[in-house]
């Protein structure tokens, strides 16, 4: 069961930092992450609220909003149809911009009630998308339209695709949203919080979806969220981040099977579960070190290819 | 406590909501009801904690405003074990029901709208004091400063605004304002959905700390079964408006019999990868059978 050696990577990012100005001084939302994204699988980013897991997806598709900004760092996209493109060097109208916004990078929302405009039909702004990144025929574009709601499993495509919204219920709404995104077929997809909104069984529809796509479309997927489980269900690899900071990197088992990071620990601790009914749950503070995060240990790559925040000697020996 | 405990702090009693849908037109002719609660009868025994869970729309949180009566019922009765004996909930009159008011609170579930921004913490928390018209204004101001002590906040913190407080503190304040009154039962209406994982490992074990301390009866309405695992005695399981199941936390667990509950329990992730998820999907003829059934 061992992972692979890293072949490619699709996006690179090194060092990454953001800053956003307020009234009582910078604020450091992401304060120098570097990872990678493999082709064709999934990263998931964790952490709590605050803690600069959706910033670092934003900057990808060079979305902060002002006042905030890129400080530092590069993200670098290395797609198969195109020399690789340094999106920290862009220029805000820059065209190469355009065509990675839902071109090469999409995604995906948290709120499946926001995303979509309550004035279009659905089938006006799917093609609208498909009119920005290909040169195709109104008819055309449509017909691409129809096939991807097919695909997403909304019955009735081509009389669903003259409907507005509000006519959709929260899961086909998320539907939507995910064949928008899918539809220029993009190398990375970028999944923000997308089943935070809905209902278990809707999520686990989503869920698979998103799983049964990424088989049959190929491409990378970046999801961002804070529920365990759904990590669990469909990343390879993880990400957990803190205030800003990596706090521990590693395949989805070596993370959440045997975390090193007490911080981590804590987290995991946190989830309500069977084998603990009606006893106090643990919280991350209750955890010796888990609060008490120092944010100047750089990270540490471990034998086995996991990299976690701690010091040297902290790190305890790993049963490998 | 043995009597107490033979005789339910609520007895809910085929209790119905339906709202009328009206026609276009002018006249907005009734044509249609929609069942939000269709016949749902359960009780709660002192002390225990009932979990209601159900998707979005399934009528739960209906349900338990309409025990509450802040929505009144189009049938049915909801018998509640007062301090002075018992009382007939859904018949009463909003006079008569105030004075009940103070015996039965609520905990909402978005700690950003359920605070008013423009009121201090202690004007929240002591709210439904002045409500009541109990004690004089240091008498308030003490029980607030006692109250916001229990839920882990600083007495300071009363000439603070809601803005000042991140969300779990928020989640503290209300769940303040709702004990200030020295409540028997208590309706946590998704009160931790908000919330993230460690806050709302925070807010858990401080609801189950309180509830030993204050002697609290919960109804807990969520989604979130893992949150209801944990915290509930019992779990109802509803849908369209029905009761479909009600067991043992254990039990509904390990043996979930209706469909539609074992669709429900099939679609929760594991934290652990090695468990895959296998949802099923779509609703089993079986259960359309059995929801024909109800």
């Amino acid at each position: 069961m061992s992972d692979k050696a890293p072949n490619e990577n699709v996006i690179e990012v090194e060092d990454l930092r953001v800053d956003f100005p307020t009234e009582h001084g910078l604020v450091h939302a992401v304060a120098g992450v570097s990872f990678s994204v493999k082709r064709g699988r999934v990263l998931a980013i964790v952490g709590e609220s605050g803690s600069g897991k959706s910033v670092t997806a934003f900057s990808i598709l060079r979305l902060i909003q002002p006042p905030g900004y890129i400080a530092g760092g590069s993200i670098k996209l290395f797609s198969q149809k195109e020399p690789p493109i340094d999106i920290t060097s862009l220029k805000e109208d820059d065209d190469l911009l355009y065509h990675l916004r839902g071109g090469l990078v999409s995604m995906i929302f948290q709120e499946p009630m926001t995303a979509l405009c309550p004035v279009y039909t659905v089938g006006n702004q799917i093609c609208e998308a498909i009119h920005l990144h290909k040169d195709v025929t109104k008819k055309e574009a449509e017909r691409i339209a129809v096939d991807m709601l097919d695909r997403v499993g909304i019955p009735k495509p081509e009389i669903r695709l003259r409907q507005y919204p509000h006519e959709f219920s929260g899961g086909m709404r998320q539907r939507v949203v995910v064949a928008m995104a899918l539809v220029c077929m993009p190398e990375v997809l970028i999944a923000d919080e997308p089943t935070t909104a809905l209902d278990v069984t809707i999520q686990a529809q989503v869920l698979t979806l998103i799983k049964d796509l990424r088989k049959e479309l190929g491409g990378s997927v970046i999801f961002i969220t804070h529920d365990i489980g759904v990590v669990a269900q469909i990343a390879d690899d993880v990400i957990v981040m803190n205030q800003g900071k990596i706090l521990e990197s590693g395949s989805v088992r070596q993370v959440l099977k045997s975390p090193v990071h007490p911080y981590t620990r804590g987290l995991l601790a946190a989830i309500p579960s069977l084998s603990q009914r009606g006893s106090r749950l643990p919280t991350i503070d209750s955890i010796p070190g888990a609060r008490d995060i120092d944010l100047t240990v750089p990270l540490h790559t471990l034998s086995d290819g996991r990299r976690v925040a701690l010091p040297t000697e902290k790190i305890p020996a790993t049963t490998t | 406590m043995t009597a107490s405990d033979t005789k339910p702090l609520l007895r809910v009693q085929n209790l119905c909501k339906f709202f009328p849908v009206h026609a276009k037109g002018i006249r907005r002719k009734v044509i249609d009801e929609v069942r939000a609660v269709d016949h749902v009868t359960f009780d709660i025994q002192p002390g225990e904690t009932l979990g209601l869970v159900g998707e979005s729309g399934s009528g739960k949180t209906t349900c338990a405003r309409t025990i509450l009566r802040a929505l009144s019922p189009t049938a049915g009765r909801v018998h509640f074990q007062s301090e002075d004996g018992e009382v007939e909930l859904s018949s009463l009159s909003e006079h008569a029901l105030k004075p009940l008011r103070q015996q039965m609170q609520m905990i909402f579930q978005d700690p950003f709208s359920s605070l008013n921004p423009r009121m201090t913490v202690g004007g929240i928390v002591e709210e439904p004091l002045l409500i009541h018209g109990i004690g004089t204004p240091a008498e308030r101001r003490e029980k607030a400063a006692d109250i916001l002590r229990k839920v882990d906040l600083l007495p300071e913190h009363r000439e603070r605004y809601p803005h000042a407080f991140s969300g779990g503190q928020r989640q503290r304040i209300g769940i303040a304002r709702a004990l200030i009154l020295r409540p028997r039962f208590i309706v946590c209406d998704e009160a931790v959905s908000a919330l993230d994982v460690s806050v709302q490992a925070q807010v858990i074990n401080l609801l189950m700390d309180l509830q030993e301390e204050f002697h609290l009866t919960y109804l807990f309405v969520a989604h979130d079964l893992g949150v209801v695992r944990h915290i509930c005695d019992r779990i109802a399981v509803m849908r369209n408006g029905k009761l479909v199941e009600m067991k043992k936390t254990e039990e509904l667990f390990s043996n979930p019999e209706h469909p539609y509950t074992q669709r429900l329990l099939s679609a929760i992730p594991n934290p652990d990868p090695d468990i895959p998820l296998r949802p099923i999907l779509e609703a089993s003829e079986e259960e359309e059978l059995a929801e024909a059934k109800l």
